[in-house]
């Protein structure tokens, strides 16, 4: 049986790749918190993470374009998993940031992204006891 | 790498909110500075935040609200303008400051305000402190992956 990294780390390797994508989003809501018409925006995970296993979630890296009419492929990229958040209190400004939950939201996505880096350690840790095989 | 990226938004968010806070200690420690001419009162400066959006390469996307669902949002400071509120007149022909009629000047600033406006940079600051030690944390952890 070939061992593959790749099926080895499971769907981990996705996991971590989102929580990261998903601290920078909630990171920019909060420091544009007192920013004039400002919308609050957050990472759909769900939706994400199916399209990443499924392989048509690109990565940040642009295709190559030979010529002018090549597209950049932005939009196969966090297109259509990346919402504007409904705020429950809106700011008279046009600020949809709500700074307690999206503090909240953080520190979740902080303790998502640390338990992903647990399993996925097991995960290497797995992998590495059957190199060794001792 | 997107959590290098967390570093820079949370850094924007503090510089911009201890802008604030400089532009606050400033009105607060002008707020009963006489004049004795309007043009010359000191008025009160409250800065404008601006959300910048920028792909994950670093690349400028616009201002505001982007249509490219990729980018994300650092805040800096457009620019700082002086409050339209009218200044204070008081008549008090003692002053030494005092116009030819009798009228001393005194800034636009707003105490409660500013004071109001303090407290929110000081909490904002805070909750960027919080993010960045947070993704820190985050950043260490993966270093150590496999260890």
């Amino acid at each position: 049986m070939a061992i593959n990294i790749d099926t080895a780390l499971g769907i981990y390797p996705h996991t971590l790749r989102l929580r990261a994508a998903r601290a920078e989003i909630l990171a920019a809501n909060l420091a544009n918190s007192d920013t004039p018409n400002f919308k609050a925006r957050d990472l759909d995970f769900q939706a994400a993470l199916a399209r990443s296993l499924a392989g048509t979630l690109g990565d940040s890296l642009t295709l190559a374009a030979t010529r002018a009419g090549h597209m950049d492929g932005e939009n196969a990229q966090l297109g259509g998993v990346v919402r504007y958040r409904n705020p429950m209190q809106p700011s008279i400004d046009g600020n949809t940031v709500e700074t307690e939950v999206e503090q909240a939201e953080f520190a979740r996505n902080a303790m998502h992204y640390q338990a992903t880096l647990t399993f996925l350690g097991g995960r290497i840790k797995t992998l590495m006891t059957a190199l060794r095989g001792d | 790498m997107p959590l290098m990226n967390v570093f820079d938004i949370a850094g924007s968010g503090m510089n911009a909110q201890s802008l604030r806070l400089n532009t606050t200690a400033s009105n607060m420690a002008n707020a009963d500075a006489a004049s004795s001419s309007i043009n010359q009162t000191y008025r009160s400066r409250q800065p404008v935040f601006q959300a910048v959006m920028e792909d994950a390469a670093g690349q400028y996307r616009g201002v505001g609200r982007s249509t490219d669902p990729n980018a994300i949002a650092k805040v800096r400071v457009l620019g700082v303008v002086e409050s339209k509120a009218p200044v204070r007149s008081i008549h008090d022909p003692s002053h030494p400051l005092a116009d030819a009629k009798g009228f001393v000047h005194y800034p636009n600033v707003n105490a409660v305000e500013e004071m109001a406006n303090m407290i929110s940079a000081s909490r904002s600051y805070q909750s960027n402190v919080e993010v960045f030690n947070a993704s820190k944390q985050m950043m260490l952890r993966t270093l150590t992956l496999g260890q």
